[in-house]
This record gives C-alpha cells, structure tokens and sequence, in this order.
C-alpha cells in the first residue's frame, strides 16, 4: 500500500507522540529525579541495610527458581514435543495458566493451601517450616508466575530442529543420554538462555504474588519491589524509592538489551 | 547382507509397509523405488531401527536385529535433509561417532582427515554446516555416517533436496564410492533414472508392497506388471497394451505395418493415427499421435528414421509395437 | 500448579454456593469487578488501535531511531510493575512537572494499565505485518481500491486475528494487574479500587472466602476471555485454510 508522505508522517507521529508521553518522559523523569541530586546521594540510598538485603533477597529467590525453572521448564518441553501421551492439550493449558492468573489470586491461592490454616497448614504447624510469611512461600510464588516462560522458549525451537538430528545421532550409536547432552542441549541453547532471562526479569520484577506471602520486613523478608512499595508507602520516602526503582529499570534495561542480542544470535545461528 | 521378511507397518488403520519380503545381497547397491507414500522411507527406517515393525523381523549380516535399537545395529544412515549438527563443525560432526565410541584422539583426527578427503571436503574441517552448500553437507552426512565402519549404509533420498546438476553429478560420485569402499548400500529414491543410474539391484515398491525386485535391464526390458513398466522408463498406450515409446515403429503404408506386426505378433495390432506434432529432442525426435480411438501417445525414432518418413503435422501413419512385454517372454532372442 | 487453585476454589465454595455468590454481590466486590472489568475494556480498545498503528509505523515506515523505538516497546514487560507504577507517579502524580494529576483517578489506572500492556498487540501484529504478502495489497490497488478500501478489506482481514489475540492478551492481563495500579489507583472503594486491590484487602482483614470468591470471579473472565480467543482465532484460522 503506497501512502502518501503527510499520511505517513502524522501515522508516525501519533504512534511516536503516545509512545513519548506513555513511556519516555515518564523514564526520563524518574532518571532526572533520582540523579538530580547527584550520583552519591543515589548510591548512599540503595546502600542502607535494608536496601542490600532486598537485592540479597531478590537475588537468592533468582538463584533457587532459575534452576527449578530450567529443569522443569526443558523436561516439560521435551514431553510436550516429543511425547505422544493423551492429557496433552491439558498439560499445555496448565503451563499457560499463570499468564492468565493475576499474581495476587496466585498469592492467595498460595496462603490458602500453604497457610496455617489452609490445607498444608500441617507443614507449618507441626514442622515449624515457615512457607507463608517465609522465603519458601516466596519462591513458591515466584516459581509459579515464572512458570512458562523456558517452556515457552525451548517449545518452538525443539518443533523446529525436529528430531532427525536426534535420529541421526542415535544411528551413530549415541545412547538418550549422550543425544542428550551432545545435540538437543546445544541446540536449545539459545532459546533456553532466552526464557531464562525471561524468568530473572520476570522473578526480580514479581511484586503482586511476592507482597501477598511476604511478611515484608524491612532487613528480613524485603524483596526490592517490597522496598520500592514500603519506601513508598509506609515511610513516605519518595526519593528512596524512585532510587530503588531506578536500580530495578537499571536491572530491566540489562535484560531488555540482553534479549536483543540473543534474539540477534538466535535468528542467525 | 539384509534379510526383510514379512515385514508390517500400520499407521492407524493404514498399512505402511504390507508384508513386505526383501533380500540385500551384500556388497550391492541396491535402491528402493517407489512413488512418493509408497512406504520406501518406512522400510528404509524399520531396517535401521527408526521405525518399530509391528510384524516381521530384519537381519543384517546373519544377526536377528529386529528388536535391536539403533544405536547398535551397525548401520549407517544418511537422511534427505542432511541433519546436520548444526552447532558442530564439520570435522566434530564426522567424529560424533567415533567419540561416542570413545576412540583414541589421533586414531580419530586420522579417520576424519581420510573420510573428508574422500569426500572431497578437505580443507572444510573447521566450517560449521550453515556455511556448506546442500551438496558438501550431504557429502559431510555421508562422511559421518561412513566413520563409524557401518556394516550397511541406508541413504533416504539424500540427493532429493538438491537441484538436477547436482544431483546427477553425486549420484555418479556414490557409484565410484561405492565401489571403492564396497559397504552394502540401499538408497532410497523416488527417481526412476537416479534408480537406473547407480542400482546394481532395484526394488520396486508400490502402497506398501514390493513389486519387483531385479537389476535394472531386467525390470526395464522385463517388468513384472503395468505398474513397473510405467514407473521405469517411459509408456505409451498403444492399442490397449504398454509399450517404450522407442519400441514403436511407425509407417506410412498400412499393408507394410500389419505384414510386419504379423512377423512380430504383439497384442496391440497396427493402429492408424494422425500426427499432432513433431519435436525435435536433439539426436531423438519425439511424434505426437492422436489414435483413430482418440487415445493419445508418443512415439520415439531417431533422427535418421524421422527424416525418412518426413512426416507433418496432421499426416495419416500406421503405428504398431516392435515388441511389448510379453513378446520378450515369449522369445528373447527378438530382444537383440 | 493446580493444587493452590484447587485449594482455592474449594474455599470459595466453603460457604455453599449462596456463600460465593454473596462474597461476589456484595456492593464494593462487584463495583471492584465493574471498575475492572469497564478500565481493562477500555484499555484493550485502546491498545487496539494504538498497538496496531505502532507496529504498522514499525513495520512500513522509515526513520532515524526506529530500532531504539522498537526496543523501547518491550520495556514494559522487562520493567516490574511496580516501577512502572513510580514511573508514571513521577509525571502524572501529586508532584508532576506538567500540572495533570491522575493520582487516585480512573484516567489514572487506565494509563497504568496502558503501559504494562502495550507490548501485547504490537508484538502479535508486527510479525504478520512482516509477513504479509505485499502483492495482495498492490493487487488491490491495481484493481482501483483506495488506501482506505485496501486497508479495510485486504489488510485487516489478515492482520484481524493477530490484533484480537493481543487484545485479549492484554485484557486477560489488565484485569490481574497489581503492581502497576496499587500506587497509582489509589484504592478507593467503588471508585478506583480494582478486583485484584480489594481481594488484597479482604486476606489483610482476614476475609479468605471473600478474597476467594472475587478471585475465582476474576479467574473465570479471564478463563472465558482466552477461550473465546481461541475459538476466534481457530475459526479465522479455519476460514483461511478454507479458501486456501
Ligand atoms: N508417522 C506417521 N503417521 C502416519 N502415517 C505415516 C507416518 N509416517 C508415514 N506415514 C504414511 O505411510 C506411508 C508411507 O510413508 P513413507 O514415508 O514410507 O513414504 P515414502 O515412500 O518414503 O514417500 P516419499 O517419497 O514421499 O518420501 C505414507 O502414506 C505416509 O502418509
Ligand atoms: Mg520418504
């Protein structure tokens, strides 16, 4: 379709003009606040105890979902494409229910069957393991919103090297194991480390399902986006928390940049 | 040496493979032909164990290896769509074998460096397959599949993806290959002239069954049935009866025609048609001819017997059979 | 995954039926699920539109900056809601630069739920727009048709499926969303409170069945929104491959 230059160019600047006042000045308003006042005083605000335990927090809950994510993430791939099994269709549904949940049902869902009083409230009780209120409750949930997304990204990619490169190994004389290791994983590697950036942001970013099963101490159980809401809301710290934040985008911003290049990698190897 | 023997595929209610029996003398090259569907990649995976027989059993080299999974078959197998490892390089790819086997690294590198100079990939070692065009990679997937000393070496389609000239001129290099290194060979294709181009021995399947199996002049000068004779070679229709085209004598004078035919005595008599066109194939001339029963066909002469008759469009001439099927049958000696 | 659903429709019920039903009727429930469900339609209209001349400008027209403008559009979903929330508080909250005060306002939670779901339509559109056969569109215009005439009969018709899908996405998405409004809506009751703020409320005054009847409510719309998607998208689906 040949439109003509005064079509194109207010097409342009309508789409260009909502983009600006949606998400550019927003941004650079925030980065202009929180860097007026100087570098230092940004970095003495993600400096206080308080802040470098969330980060700690936040990091610790990345490092115990990525691995769950990724084990289960593949193996479900690997059964939803290879394997021949009825409850398929189901299964697909399943692991694309978190998209469709809204985090805080997650969270309630979660301190209705992990909850003192809810159906598992027997671990807590008798056991004296903290879910709710407590890191595992806290994994838990970011576990369950982060969910599909290796399966998502390992999906497709396993469709399209189909499985003759598989076979081609095993009339070479691999066993599964060795096909494995050897030609599915590399193969995947690609997309895999995709959903798994996918999953860091998505688990770093979490608030919704996090705030319902956290007891949000400052210092304790304070994941950052808890320290950006309570500095917020609860001490009224306007600044710290438009510090946190830009610590947050800064982190986001890294995954934005990291998914355009592997996305670059992914479409030429 | 492969022994198929009553040998069962079905896919739901559709039978892929319908007791087929198929012996593969070692040493041969012989070729599954088939039109596309007729269940020649089926056979071709069952006998390396990518495909699970639901009936029947396969031996190769005297070994009953029908419930043997494919890593130990001892096979060789070369796929249409070269599936190559793509995050290899080309010399990790024709050692994949033999690392799973665990070799000594020299002993590897040597095996490597001689297979790819036999394939004429020399030089090529450390490319990855996106950086080959479809011809090395095939010939790279057939170094791969040569590493591991296989006993057989199963090749579906391995030139179908690639275009005409191509095609031809690595059909011709699997020839010499094959008889320099003599590994008993089957390929699949779905090419009559690739099939009688490179087969010692030529199966014919058809809808799951075998329908001939016999080297290449004898299923060209004697196939079994209709369906070979049109799958092998061209047919025209000629009075109710298949015959080449280049068996078809044609001539302008009836009484000489049916004198003639009488000498030979095949089934489809003289029949008078009228000339439709005339092309001109190089050294062979091709006549199109409509039959007084409407039926179409085309006859083959050379370029010598065409200048001769002078025939033009719209020409009355008197077509019959030099020999059909059966006249071979009945006395091959008229086959000279 | 099932198992804290299931735990949560069985609490939901735990009342009978006639307890769901009151937890969902009752006055601030359903005005909480009537501001939700008015503010996400609005915004997947919004995105509709927006979303798809974005990725048309994107896709079909040329200028300086366009692969920073097309990375910037994935923000959202790499930014955790809850910056997004401070983000648009910095412009449009008490202390905003430019005077406009959304804070504690309607207009307020639709533009928080216009950025986090602005990715969705753009991302489903911009790959059919690539691959759209260009020849079609010059056919018609061959063929006498107006740009305007073009875009509707030719263009939209294969770009449709696309744009509902991310449209549905993004109200699937809208009507869970936390993170982004708690700051911004300002949680008034019956006014700018959404499903999501008040199911919060209801487990912070220790009202589970109450939570768990609103969030069974809010499931099932976005349960019924994917599916009808689904049965769209299959029928277009179905349509083409019937004329192909
Ligand atoms: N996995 C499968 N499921 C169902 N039917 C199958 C499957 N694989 C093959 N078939 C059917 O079995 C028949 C034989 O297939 P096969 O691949 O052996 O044909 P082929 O002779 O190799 O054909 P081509 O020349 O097209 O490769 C075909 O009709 C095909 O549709
Ligand atoms: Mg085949």
């Amino acid at each position: 379709m040949r439109t003509s230059t005064a079509a194109r160019l207010s097409l342009r600047t309508v789409a260009l003009g909502y983009l600006v006042l949606l998400i550019g000045v927003p941004i650079v308003l925030i980065l202009w606040r929180t860097f007026g006042e100087g570098v230092g005083t940004f970095l003495e605000s993600i400096r206080t105890p308080a802040a470098i335990s969330a980060l700690n927090l936040s990091l610790l809950i990345v490092a115990i979902t990525v691995p769950l994510n990724v084990v289960f993430g593949v193996g479900t791939a690997l059964a939803l494409v290879r394997g021949r099994f009825r409850g398929r269709g189901l299964i697909q549904a399943v692991v694309d229910l978190p998209f469709a949940v809204s985090p805080i049902v997650v969270g309630v869902s979660l301190i209705l069957l992990w909850g003192s009083s809810g159906w598992f409230g027997g671990i807590e009780n008798n056991l004296g393991v903290r879910v709710i209120f407590g890191l595992p409750g806290m994994v838990i949930a970011t576990i369950f919103v982060t969910l599909p997304f290796v399966v998502r990204e390992v999906e497709p990619v396993l469709h399209e090297i189909g499985t003759e490169q598989e076979q081609a190994a095993s009339t070479l004389g691999a066993s599964s194991a060795q096909t494995f290791w050897r030609i599915t994983l590399p193969a995947i590697r690609w997309g895999l480390t995709y959903g798994v950036v996918l999953t860091i942001a998505r688990a770093l970013g979490e608030f919704g399902a996090v705030i319902m099963v956290s007891s949000g101490f400052p210092g304790v159980s304070q994941t950052l986006t808890l320290l950006v809401h309570s500095r917020y809301i609860d001490d009224h710290n306007t600044y710290g928390a438009y510090a946190a934040a830009t610590l947050l985008m800064g982190l986001a911003v890294l995954t934005l940049l990291l998914m355009t290049l592997l996305d670059r990698k992914r479409s030429t190897t | 040496m492969i022994t198929v023997t009553g040998a069962r595929k079905n896919y739901g209610d559709f039978a892929a493979l319908d007791d087929v029996t198929l012996d593969i003398p070692a040493g041969t090259l012989t070729a599954l032909l088939g039109p596309s569907g007729s269940g020649k990649s089926t056979l071709l995976r069952s006998i390396a164990g990518l495909e699970r027989l639901d009936a029947g059993s396969i031996v190769i080299g005297g070994r009953d290896v029908t419930g043997v999974a494919p890593q130990k078959r001892g096979i060789g197998f070369v796929f249409q769509h070269y599936a190559a490892f793509k995050h290899m390089t080309v010399r990790d790819n024709v050692a994949f074998g033999l690392s799973i086997r665990k070799r000594p690294k020299a002993e590897i590198a040597k095996k490597v460096d001689d297979l790819l100079e036999i394939v004429g990939l020399d030089g090529f070692q450390h490319r990855y397959p996106a950086q080959l065009s479809g011809g090395q990679r095939q010939r790279m997937a057939l170094a791969r599949a040569l590493a591991v000393d296989p006993e057989v070496l199963l090749l579906d389609e391995p030139f179908g993806a690639l275009d005409a000239k191509v095609r031809a001129d690595l059909r011709q290099w699997l020839r010499r290959l094959h008889d320099e290194v003599h590994v008993t060979t089957v390929l699949v294709t779905h090419d009559q002239e690739e099939a009688l181009d490179v087969a010692d021995r030529i199966a014919v399947l058809n809808k799951g069954r075998i329908e001939q199996v016999g080297d290449p002049v004898s299923l060209y000068d004697r196939p079994a049935n209709d369906f070979v004779m049109s799958f092998l070679g061209s047919v025209a229709r000629l009075g109710g009866q298949l015959v080449r085209p280049h068996d078809i004598a044609l001539e302008r004078n009836r009484d000489r025609a049916v004198a003639a035919d009488a000498l030979t005595g095949t089934a489809g008599g003289v029949v008078e048609s009228v000339v439709e066109r005339v092309v001109r194939l190089g050294f062979e001339v091709r006549i199109d001819l409509r039959a007084d029963s409407g039926q179409r066909f085309a006859a083959q002469v050379t370029r010598g017997q065409a200048d001769v008759l002078g025939l033009q469009v719209g020409e009355t001439v008197y077509a019959r059979a030099t020999h059909g099927p059966d006249a071979y049958e009945l006395d091959p000696a008229l086959a000279i | 995954m099932l198992l804290p659903l299931a735990a949560l429709t069985v609490t939901s019920f735990g009342e009978g039926w006639s307890g769901f039903w009151d937890a969902v009727t009752a006055p601030v429930a359903l005005a909480s699920l009537r501001v939700t469900v008015a503010v996400s339609a609005v915004v997947a209209l919004v995105n509709a539109v927006m979303g798809t001349l974005i990725a048309w400008v994107l896709v079909r027209d040329d200028f300086r900056g366009k692969r920073v403008v097309n990375a910037l559009i994935d923000l959202p979903f790499a930014l955790p809601t809850i910056v997004a929330s401070i983000v648009l508080l910095s412009l449009y909250g008490p202390n905003s630069p430019v005077g406009i005060h959304l804070n504690a306002t309607q207009p307020g939670l639709l533009v928080a739920l216009a950025f986090v779901t602005l990715p969705f339509v753009v991302r489903s559109v911009q790959p059919v727009l690539i691959e759209a056969d260009r020849e079609v569109e010059e056919a018609a215009a061959s063929l006498g048709a107006s740009n305007w005439t073009t875009f509707r009969r030719v263009v939209l018709p294969t770009l449709a499926p696309a744009v509902i899908g991310g449209t549905g996405l993004a109200f699937a998405r809208a009507i869970g969303e936390y993170g982004s409004v708690v700051l911004i809506g300002g949680n008034i009751p019956r006014k700018t409170q959404v499903a999501s703020q008040y199911i919060q409320q209801q487990i912070e005054i220790d009202r589970p069945v109450n939570a768990a009847a609103v969030s069974v409510a809010l499931l099932a719309i976005a349960f019924v929104t994917l599916f009808v998607l689904r049965v769209l998208a299959g029928r277009s689906q179905r349509r083409e491959e019937d004329s192909a």
